[in-house]
């Protein structure tokens, strides 16, 4: 079982650049801990900044730094980076043009016991809404690292959003293929396929997982490790919706305006095809630990599956 | 930049004639804000005639002075002090100002060149400053951090997070002004959010307060010029305007004027007024 949660890895790889790199800059609002930037603020306290509790002043302070030529990276739980700052993040950020990377951690449903005002299940539909800003999530650890890497070389706005927990590693130091802004293809996206299964963030695992099963059951799949919902690689949905009878989606957010709606439009105007979205539900979220949860909705493997095999001819 | 004698006769009567661009961009386009337009032109043309280390030639100079114009509904008279300092035509902004497809939005655009950042949205201009500042003290930068905020827009909770990590951080290189006109959309601020005791309230965060006359051009110098020597804390300056100031009695201190388009009579009223003032400052 991996260790290391995506947000570590955001810190190792942020680390590893500030060294040369003095621009670069870490802010957090009060939550170094969660973001796993302690070691950051440490080592790097003349490219920290803390704002303490105040997650308006935290993106704006940014923007400001960006546009005198800094690099902020700006952590804050997703759930409050994405709506409580959402007009700092339209406007300073998105508006202005300005090179600051939104980092939204412990993102979806990772504080599941903690009630609705710390899920943030709408943040895919909110940031991608907002022109001039990308959004991205990161599968697994290793794909994290690439992604921070592709981004520290940009001068343009983006919101990344991780979750709290470490999260079974889908690639490896030797092999993760990455291309910025283009899905990661799991199996073969070439020939004919029965189902193709677009997925983000920690919904990518139990997708690749649900394959397996429907591999074993004769049902060819082919997955999309979709972390870039904007710009989603529109080439890949439509070739793999060309490829399949059914398309699936999954996704750690409200069923409304996230993955699942940007996917269907493309395969629509593209090439029709029955597309089944999976995801949170336009309910308060059940309490619990995130893994529970996603049990309980059927956002794993088996439930992934079990959509393919009732929704194929 | 060269800097140049500071002469507060020349610099009020420039600000008086730029009252008229205003008043022509807005007569033009049939929308604005004239009344935050004319309050705080004094408070403009000090920071870009006299204090501010920018223009057209060191726009992109990152040791430069940095400006928000956070209460951007004011943006008539930004881009008619803009255009006086050569970003651009004055005859272009006039004619395309909130045109169709037109570059001159009704707030500002940094699509514009010496725009630093878009704002409109109320709240922002502080905040952004306190992370301009923040680079700038960190990059060992000479360049100063200006803002002006509208006193209305101080019920935004935004600014006072501002507030607080500007004295936080004690960053001496920040001054923010305050058009303290007393008057918004809805009536006078005292009624609408009081703002009595302001700058007891600003201090509490840690700032120097200065209050002085808004529209006395010699007075924003002395209060400009007391900030730069101000050590370890960032500046904030009440500058005490009247709503509409220049525009004569139909407009001064009149809420109703907030964004009020003249009519051609009341157009005609006003550069009466704007001409007698310049006639005193002439002759005084």
């Amino acid at each position: 079982m991996n260790k290391i949660p995506n947000r570590q890895a955001i810190c190792e790889t942020l680390m590893s650049y500030a060294k040369e790199d003095k621009h670069i800059i870490a802010l957090c609002s009060d939550s170094r801990g969660s973001a796993s930037m302690t070691p950051f603020f440490n080592e790097f306290p003349e490219q920290s900044v803390e704002v303490g509790i105040a997650e308006q002043n935290l993106v704006s302070i940014s923007a400001g730094m960006a546009h005198c030529g800094e690099k902020p990276y700006c952590f804050s739980p997703a759930c409050f980076l994405s709506t409580r700052s959402y007009e700092q993040a339209k406007v300073d950020v998105a508006y202005s043009n300005t090179n600051v990377k939104l980092i939204g951690i412990s993102g979806g449903i990772s504080y599941g016991e903690l009630g609705m005002s710390h899920h943030s299940a709408q943040d895919i539909a909110a940031m991608s809404a907002i022109p001039n800003m990308r959004v991205y999530l990161p599968s697994d650890r290793f794909q994290t690292v690439k992604l921070i890497e592709s981004l520290l070389k940009d001068e343009k706005p983006a919101y990344v959003r991780v979750g709290r927990n470490p999260v079974e590693d889908i690639y490896s130091e030797d092999n993760c293929p990455f291309e910025m802004d283009r899905a990661t293809v799991i199996g073969e996206l070439d020939g004919k396929n029965d189902v193709a299964i677009v997925a983000c963030g920690e919904m990518v695992r139990p997708a690749a997982e649900a394959a397996a099963i429907l591999k074993e059951k004769g049902i060819k799949a082919v997955v999309l490790d979709m972390y870039c919902v904007k710009p989603l690689d529109k080439g890949a949905v439509v070739k793999a919706a060309r490829s399949a009878e059914l398309v699936i989606t999954v996704e750690e957010h409200a069923p409304y305006g996230g993955l699942g709606s940007a996917v269907a439009v493309e395969v629509a105007a593209n090439c029709p095809k029955k597309v089944i979205t999976m995801a949170l539900p336009d309910d308060h979220v059940i309490t619990g630990k995130s893994g529970a949860v996603f049990d309980y909705y059927g956002l794993n493997a088996e439930g992934i599956a079990k959509k393919a095999v009732e929704n194929l001819g | 930049m060269k800097k140049t004698e500071f002469d507060a006769k020349a610099l009020t009567i420039k600000s008086l004639e730029l009252r008229k661009v205003v008043l022509d961009m807005i007569m033009n386009s049939g929308g604005g804000h004239i009344g935050g337009d004319f309050s705080v032109m004094d408070i403009l043309v000090t920071l870009y005639f006299d204090q501010m280390n920018i223009g057209p030639e060191n726009m992109d100079d990152a040791d430069r002075d940095y400006f928000i114009m956070s209460k951007g509904h004011s943006v008539e008279s930004y881009y008619a002090v803009l255009a006086a300092k050569g970003f651009f035509e004055t005859e272009t902004v006039v004619r395309e100002f909130s045109q169709f497809g037109s570059k001159f939005i009704g707030h500002p655009n940094n699509e514009l060149p010496g725009i630093e950042m878009n704002s409109g949205s109320l709240g922002h201009g502080l905040p952004v400053c306190v992370g301009m500042a923040l680079a700038c003290r960190k990059e060992n930068r000479p360049g100063r951090v200006y803002t002006v905020m509208g006193d209305g827009e101080l019920a935004e909770g935004s600014v006072w997070e501002g507030f607080m990590a500007g004295g936080h951080y004690g960053l001496s290189n920040l001054c923010a002004v305050v058009d303290r006109n007393r008057l918004q959309i809805s009536g006078t601020t005292e009624q609408v959010m009081t703002h009595e005791n302001l700058h007891a309230q600003i201090e509490s965060f840690g700032w120097h307060v200065i209050e002085t006359q808004g529209n006395d051009i010699a007075k924003l110098h002395e209060a400009f010029e007391q900030a730069k020597t101000v050590k370890d804390k960032p500046v904030c300056i009440i500058a005490n305007t009247v709503k509409g100031y220049g525009g004569g009695e139909i407009m001064e201190n009149k809420a109703a004027w907030h964004h009020h388009v003249p009519t051609r009579e009341e157009y005609g009223q006003i550069i009466k007024a704007l001409d007698a003032k310049k006639e005193e400052m002439l002759h005084e």
